[in-house]
C-alpha cells in the first residue's frame, strides 16, 4: 500500500478510527455511564424511600411463605427461586425478599415464561413497589452502547459490531504505528499546537491501552456467532433454534425439567449447614429445580463472593426428597468459562466500588481518547482548508460533528438528566421522551455547527454542557427533597455520589471550554491558525 | 515500489480504485478467509463440537484482524486477493471431508 508495513498501519488506523469515531464515542459515553446503572437510576427515580429495606421475620418462616407462594403462582416451573432480603453487592443495593420463576417450555420452546414477585417478609403477600416516574433511568443509557436507538436491534447490533471491529483494528494498529510507545508515554508537549494533540492522544490511548483492548475484544466476543456464524451456522444450522441448542451445549443446559415442588425434606438442616460453612447471613437464595431422570434439587447460593463469575458464586446442594447432601461442580468446561470470563471482564459486574471508579475512570479514558483521535484529525488538515477544492466541504461537516459529538453529545446526556426532573410525570411516553431529549440535543448541536462559526461552536457548546452538568445539583434541590445538603448528611452515597460526580463533569467541561478559547483568542491575536 | 506508488498518487482515481479494491479484499475477503479458517478449526479441534465452535470463533475475531493487518501492509494488492483466494480455496475441500454426515 504505502510505503513501509508502520505507514500502511498509520493510514489504515486514521480511517478506521476516523469513519467510525463519532458512534464509538457515542458507545463509550453510554458504556461508561453503564458501569453505575444502577446508581443512575436509583437518582432518576426519586420517589424511591431512602430505606428499601422491608421489617423481616424469620428466615424459616419467610422460605414456608414464598414456596406456598410458588405453589399458587408457579405451579408448573422448570425452577423456583426464593431471594432473601440482603445487601446484594452485584446490584449495589438493597435486595428485597422475592421469588422467581420460569415455566416449563411448550413444546417447541426452549424456555417458559419468567415471573417474578416481591414479597412482604411477614405476610408473604405481593409487595407493591412504590410508585415512581416512568423513566428509562441508567439502563436504557447503558442499553444504548450496544443497542443503539431508533433502530432494529439485529441491524444495531452489526452497526455496532462493525464499529468495535474498526476500534480493535485502530488499537492494534495505533500500537503498530507507534515506535516508541513506552518513551512517548512520558511525552507531552503542551501548547504546541498538534504535537500536544498528538502527544495527548498517546498519553491517554496508552494509559488504558489494556482496558482497551479488553472492552474491544470481549464486546465482540458477546455477539461471537452473531458476527462470525461461520462454525455454528455450517454445524448446528443457521436458524435460532439451532443456536438455541448450540448455547445450551456450550453451556451444559441440556436438561430436561420437571415441574418444581415443595421439597419433601426439611430446609432447616440445609441452611444450618449453609451457616456451618460461611457463617451466618451469608445466603443469598434457595434454588428447587427437578432435572427429568434425577431427584429433585435444592440449592443454597452464597452472597455474591469476589469472583469474576460473579454468577456462579459457591453453593450447597441437596437431594430434596432425602435431604442429603449432593456434590456441586465443577461449572462449566474450560471453554465455557474462558467465554464467561471474558464478557465477565466487560460488563464488570463483579467489581467492587474502588475497581468500579477505575472502570469509569478508564471509560472516560476511551471517550478522551476517541475524542483528541477526531481532533487531531481536523487539526492536521486544517491548515489545507484554505485551499480550494471540494475537501473543505467535508472538513467542514467533520469539523461540525466533532463539535457536536464531542461537545454535543455530554450536553445531550445531561439533558437526558433533565428531562428527568423537568418532563411532566403523567407525561405519555414519558421514558421515550427522555431519550428523545438526548438526541435532540445532540441533534441540534449538529445544525448550530454547521452554520457557526466553529471556533465559537466550540467555545459555546462546552460551555452549554458544563453548565448543564454543573446546575444538576442545583435542579435536584429545586424538585426533589433527595438534594446534596440531604443525601450528604444521611451519608447516602449512591444519590450524592451521582450530584457530586455531575458538579466534576461541570468542573471538567469548563475546563474545556476555557481551554479552547484561550487557545483561540491567542491564536486570533497572533493571526496564526491551530 | 516506490515508482508504483508515485503512479498511483499521480493518478488520483487509479489510487483510489486500488484503495477501494484493498479495503473490500480486506474486510469482505477477509471476512470469507476467517470464517473458513474457523470452520475448519471447528471440525479439528479435539473437543466436543459447542465447544470446538466456541473457541475457534473466538480465535475468529483475532485472525481477521490479522487478516485485515496483512491485507493493507502488503507490498502488492494481486498478492493480497490470490492469498485470499488460494487461503480460501485450500480450506473447501478440507472442511467438506471433514464435515460430518447429515451436517445442517
Amino acid at each position: 500500500m504505502k510505503e513501509g508495513f508502520r505507514q500502511s498501519m498509520a493510514w489504515l488506523h486514521t480511517w478506521t478510527g476516523l469513519v467510525v469515531g463519532w458512534v464509538l464515542f457515542f458507545m463509550f459515553v453510554t458504556g461508561t455511564a453503564g458501569y453505575f446503572h444502577y446508581e443512575i437510576t436509583r437518582w432518576m427515580e426519586p420517589e424511591r424511600p431512602l430505606v428499601e429495606a422491608l421489617p423481616t421475620s424469620g428466615r424459616d418462616a419467610m422460605i414456608s411463605l414464598a414456596l406456598d407462594q410458588l405453589e399458587q403462582r408457579a405451579p408448573h416451573a422448570a425452577h423456583w427461586q426464593i431471594t432473601l432480603p440482603h445487601y446484594s453487592p452485584v446490584n449495589r443495593g438493597w435486595q428485597n425478599f422475592e421469588i422467581r420463576w420460569e415455566d416449563l417450555p411448550e413444546p417447541g420452546h426452549d424456555h417458559g415464561a419468567r415471573g417474578n414477585a416481591t414479597l412482604n417478609p411477614l405476610t408473604g403477600e405481593h409487595q407493591e413497589s412504590p410508585p415512581v416516574r416512568a423513566t428509562g433511568g441508567g439502563e436504557l443509557l447503558y442499553e444504548m452502547h450496544y443497542r443503539l436507538h431508533y433502530m432494529d436491534l439485529l441491524l444495531a447490533y452489526y452497526l455496532v459490531g462493525i464499529c468495535t471491529l474498526l476500534m480493535f483494528m485502530a488499537i492494534i494498529t495505533g500500537v503498530i504505528t507507534h515506535k516508541k510507545i513506552f518513551k512517548d508515554f512520558f511525552t507531552f508537549r503542551p501548547g504546541k499546537g498538534q504535537r500536544s494533540w498528538l502527544d495527548a492522544h498517546n498519553v491517554i490511548s496508552v494509559m488504558a491501552l489494556p482496558f482497551f483492548i479488553m472492552i474491544t475484544y470481549s464486546g465482540l466476543v458477546f455477539f461471537d456467532t452473531t458476527y462470525m456464524p461461520a462454525g455454528m451456522a455450517a454445524l448446528y444450522g443457521p436458524d435460532r433454534e439451532s443456536r438455541d441448542r448450540y448455547f445450551d451445549d456450550l453451556y451444559a443446559e441440556n436438561h430436561d425439567h420437571q415441574a418444581a415442588t415443595r421439597p419433601q425434606a426439611t430446609l432447616a438442616p440445609m441452611l444450618a449447614k449453609a451457616d456451618q460453612a460461611w457463617g451466618e447471613q451469608q445466603i443469598q437464595s434457595v434454588f428447587i429445580q427437578h432435572d427429568t431422570g434425577e431427584s429433585p434439587r435444592v440449592e443454597i447460593q452464597r452472597i455474591h463472593i469476589d469472583r469474576l463469575r460473579w454468577y456462579d458464586g459457591e453453593k450447597l446442594a441437596f437431594n430434596a426428597t432425602t435431604g442429603e447432601a449432593l456434590p456441586t461442580g465443577p461449572y462449566g468446561t474450560t471453554t465455557s468459562r474462558t467465554r464467561q470470563i471474558i464478557t465477565a471482564l466487560h460488563e464488570g459486574r463483579f467489581a467492587g466500588p474502588w475497581l468500579r471508579w477505575l472502570y469509569f475512570a478508564a471509560g472516560l479514558l476511551g471517550c478522551a481518547m476517541i475524542a483528541t483521535g477526531l481532533v487531531l484529525w481536523t487539526v492536521k488538515r486544517r491548515r489545507h482548508q484554505t485551499l480550494p477544492g471540494h475537501d473543505s466541504i467535508n472538513m467542514q461537516l467533520i469539523e461540525a460533528l466533532n463539535v457536536a459529538t464531542i461537545a454535543g453529545l455530554p450536553l445531550g446526556v445531561a439533558g437526558y438528566f433533565w428531562a428527568n426532573r423537568l418532563l411532566p410525570v403523567d407525561l405519555a411516553e414519558r421514558a421515550n421522551w427522555e431519550a428523545n431529549v438526548l438526541f435532540l440535543l445532540w441533534g441540534e448541536a449538529f445544525l448550530y455547527a454547521c452554520f457557526r462559526d466553529i471556533r465559537k461552536a466550540w467555545v459555546e457548546i462546552l460551555w452549554l454542557a458544563a453548565a448543564a452538568f454543573a446546575l444538576i445539583p442545583l435542579l435536584n434541590l429545586l424538585t426533589t427533597d433527595k438534594h446534596l445538603g440531604m443525601t450528604l448528611t444521611a451519608g447516602e452515597w449512591v444519590l450524592a455520589g451521582f450530584d457530586l460526580t455531575m458538579l466534576g463533569l461541570g468542573a471538567a467541561f469548563a475546563w474545556m471550554a476555557i481551554k479552547v478559547r484561550r487557545r483561540w483568542l491567542s491564536d486570533i491575536s497572533q493571526g496564526t491558525s491551530v | 515500489m516506490s515508482a508504483l506508488c508515485n503512479r498511483m498518487f499521480s493518478d488520483s482515481a487509479r489510487y483510489r480504485w486500488a484503495v477501494f479494491s484493498r479495503v473490500v479484499a480486506a474486510f469482505v475477503g477477509g471476512y470469507v478467509l476467517s470464517s473458513m479458517v474457523l470452520l475448519l478449526l471447528s471440525l479439528i479441534l479435539p473437543l466436543p463440537q459447542a465447544e470446538a465452535i466456541a473457541t475457534s470463533t473466538m480465535l475468529g475475531f483475532i485472525l481477521y484482524a490479522l487478516i485485515i493487518i496483512w491485507a493493507f501492509s502488503s507490498k502488492r494488492l494481486r498478492t493480497v486477493w490470490l492469498g485470499l483466494l488460494i487461503g480460501s480455496l485450500a480450506c473447501a475441500p478440507l472442511i467438506l471431508w471433514l464435515m460430518p454426515e447429515g451436517g445442517a
